[in-house]
């Protein structure tokens, strides 16, 4: 049966619907909280010693932008109608740079890291979990259950604390921080890119741990599931060889659930992914977050958020979009 | 058919658990035990110690551990095996209320939608695949950094608003599972109403399910609570592991290798995370019955 315009036109309607309800959280929570939101920040910063030499054309522009001034619903509809075109206006922190710039420059870092990752700890963590409810494995593979709890149960930001102590100081094998300067052009580009790994590589560590234990125990359920099945059998008693088994029956089946868990897990790797990206100052949009809070610069703040669930949303909708392709059973009648 | 004889079994495991399946389930007892032994920890202790420790500058800057001092000390000058042992209830706590606002709206909400259907179904479910799709974090940070957070129970009602879907989801489908069972007919030929066969026939039978997504809601509430406070989000006056380790962190104890400082948060946490985890896997085995032939 595969994909049909109904199932379609529902997912579309469902990430309208994602979006759109965060645009508006994102429009409703700093005109709900008391004050003027705009106000309110630069008094803050004022507060804290920050001198903030354009505070009325800050304002000024703010409003005119925003339309502060306007009824709540007009503001309303200009407000999405400036998301459309992905415009949120001036950073405070780092006036006079669009907020869409900045967040612009950091995304691909974060992306790169992102998807480098779930992908690598999705392949791994699924076949490693497979290989622990397989009759046919080693003992010791059976072993490695009670690691991959651990794995998944500590969370990516206290394995970055672990990893910093363990790899960049005690044994300083990678570095702590950062990248080195980005942009270096020419007969270089290759070193940047390999630089950029060698830096990226404890970040990228510390999320891969977590997930591999996170799919090697959803897998290990599944396949748990999938061991006992007739069709097993079957393959078995024609003689096929035992990976052809392991990998065609067994894990082509069981591996299903975990892609609609993939989907759904998305919002929570990127959330895991941010807070590492804070430990280890990596260039990406968490660390971006983070100094925008500390900054008050409430403007990046609405900026990062919504990006980021558009990313997240999109990457979602990506997947439940082909997951036809892998289970052709489903005709997404009905849920 | 095959269906109903997990949650079933499961109900007369709970009231009637013989030996080998308690001794069998190494999760769920060495989970609980790391759980509660924290809590007793942290109950017995902070009344054991008295609060004169949390007091800035009293215990000296940034000390190394000594014997006076087991825990050394931070760098606001309190003494970190005091805090620590004051911040172990407030963090339990937030996930507690976290967990218990996801879980009892999820339950009320799964069972509703599951078992009546309806247009209501469709909005619910529609508003949970919603709330599962967005990243917690970002709808939080905007929330947090506006509403000024400086109660552990305020911290943990905001974190609540993204911990009742999953519940919701689940309870859903095991009603769904359930509605169609001989029992539920039996009792709706006996002219019981639907909302009273909702709650007295088919939510005893998820009880396991219930517990379960309630453990692993109380770890997604923690887990949420401490990266909000990483941010530098959160109450700052309670102590809390999520604190102490933001300040750890924001004074550069890692990189000034301080291990002491960033070394108690972390292992606390990290014990905690382990004991809730192993919990809410134990509690899935009993439930899924299906998990526990991989064992043998």
């Amino acid at each position: 049966m595969g994909l049909t315009l109904g199932y379609v036109v529902r997912r579309l309607a469902l990430f309208v619907l994602i979006v759109w309800i965060t645009a508006t959280i994102n429009f409703l929570v700093p005109r709900l909280a008391p004050g003027d939101p705009m106000g309110a920040v630069l008094g803050r910063m004022e507060s804290q010693g920050q001198k903030i030499d354009n505070a009325g054309e800050i304002i000024a522009q703010y409003r005119r932008f925003f339309g502060l001034d306007e009824p709540l619903p007009v503001q309303y509809v200009k407000y999405l109608s400036a998301l459309t075109r992905l415009e949120f206006g001036y950073s405070l922190a780092a006036f006079p740079a669009k907020a869409t710039d900045i967040v612009a420059r950091a995304l691909p870092w974060t992306l790169g890291l992102l998807a480098t990752t779930t992908l690598l700890a999705f392949a791994l963590g699924s076949t490693l979990g497979a290989l622990l409810a397989w009759p046919r494995s080693p003992r010791f593979v059976r072993g490695l259950v009670p690691v991959a709890m651990v794995l998944a149960a500590i969370p990516p930001y206290l394995k970055a604390i672990l990893l910093l102590f363990l790899l960049a100081f005690t044994f300083p094998v990678f570095p702590a921080f950062g990248t080195s300067q980005i942009g270096k052009i020419g007969a270089e580009a290759f070193d940047n890119f390999l630089d950029a790994i060698y830096h990226s590589a404890l970040p990228a560590l510390a999320i891969l741990l977590s997930g591999i234990g996170a799919w090697a125990l959803g897998m290990r359920g599944m396949m748990i599931s999938t061991v006992g099945s007739d069709y097993l059998m079957l393959a078995e008693a024609k003689g096929l060889p035992p990976a052809r088994i392991f990998f065609r029956y067994g894990m082509r089946n069981a591996i299903l659930p975990q892609v609609t868990a993939l989907a759904i897990a998305l919002g929570h790797i990127v959330t895991g992914t941010a807070l590492v990206e804070i430990m280890f100052s990596y260039p990406g949009v968490g660390l971006l977050l983070y100094r925008s809070i500390t900054d008050n610069d409430f403007v990046m703040i609405q900026a990062i958020t919504f990006m980021l669930v558009l990313a997240v949303a999109t990457m979602a909708l990506l997947i439940d979009l082909l997951y036809p392709r892998l289970d052709p059973r489903i005709g997404y009648a009905r849920r | 058919m095959a269906q109903i004889a997990a949650p079933l079994q499961t109900v007369s495991l709970r009231f009637r658990p013989s030996v080998s399946t308690r001794v069998r389930n190494w999760q769920l007892a060495t989970g609980l035990a790391l759980v509660l032994g924290l809590a007793l920890i942290g109950l017995l202790g902070s009344l054991a110690v008295g609060e004169s420790g949390l007091k800035l500058g009293t215990a000296g800057f940034v000390k190394a551990p000594t014997l006076e001092r087991p825990f050394g000390t931070d760098g606001s000058g309190r003494d970190i095996g005091v805090f620590l042992l004051h911040a172990v209830l407030p963090t339990m706590k937030i996930g507690l209320i976290a967990g218990g606002i996801g879980t009892a709206v999820g339950v009320v909400f799964g069972l509703l939608t599951g078992f009546l259907r309806g247009p209501i179904d469709s909005i619910v479910r529609t508003a949970a695949d919603v709330a599962l799709a967005i990243p917690a974090l970002a709808v939080l940070v905007v929330i947090s950094a506006y509403v000024h957070v400086q109660s552990v129970e305020l911290m943990a009602v905001v974190v609540a608003l993204f911990a009742w879907p999953f519940p919701t989801r689940s309870i859903r489908a095991q009603t769904l599972a359930l509605r169609e069972q001989g029992f539920v007919e039996i009792a709706r030929l006996s002219g019981k109403g639907e909302l009273l066969i909702a709650f007295t026939e088919i939510l005893p039978n998820l009880l396991p399910y219930i517990i379960a997504g309630f453990v692993a809601s109380v770890f997604g509430g923690i887990l949420a609570s401490v990266g909000l406070q990483l941010l530098g989000l959160g109450p700052r006056l309670v102590p809390t592991l999520g604190l102490m380790l933001e300040e750890a962190f924001q004074a550069g104890a890692i990189v000034r290798n301080l291990w002491w400082w960033w070394g108690a948060p972390t292992a606390t946490l990290i014990l905690l995370f382990i004991g809730l985890f192993l919990i809410s896997l134990g509690l899935d085995e009993v439930a899924n019955p299906r998990l526990r032939r991989a064992r043998r």
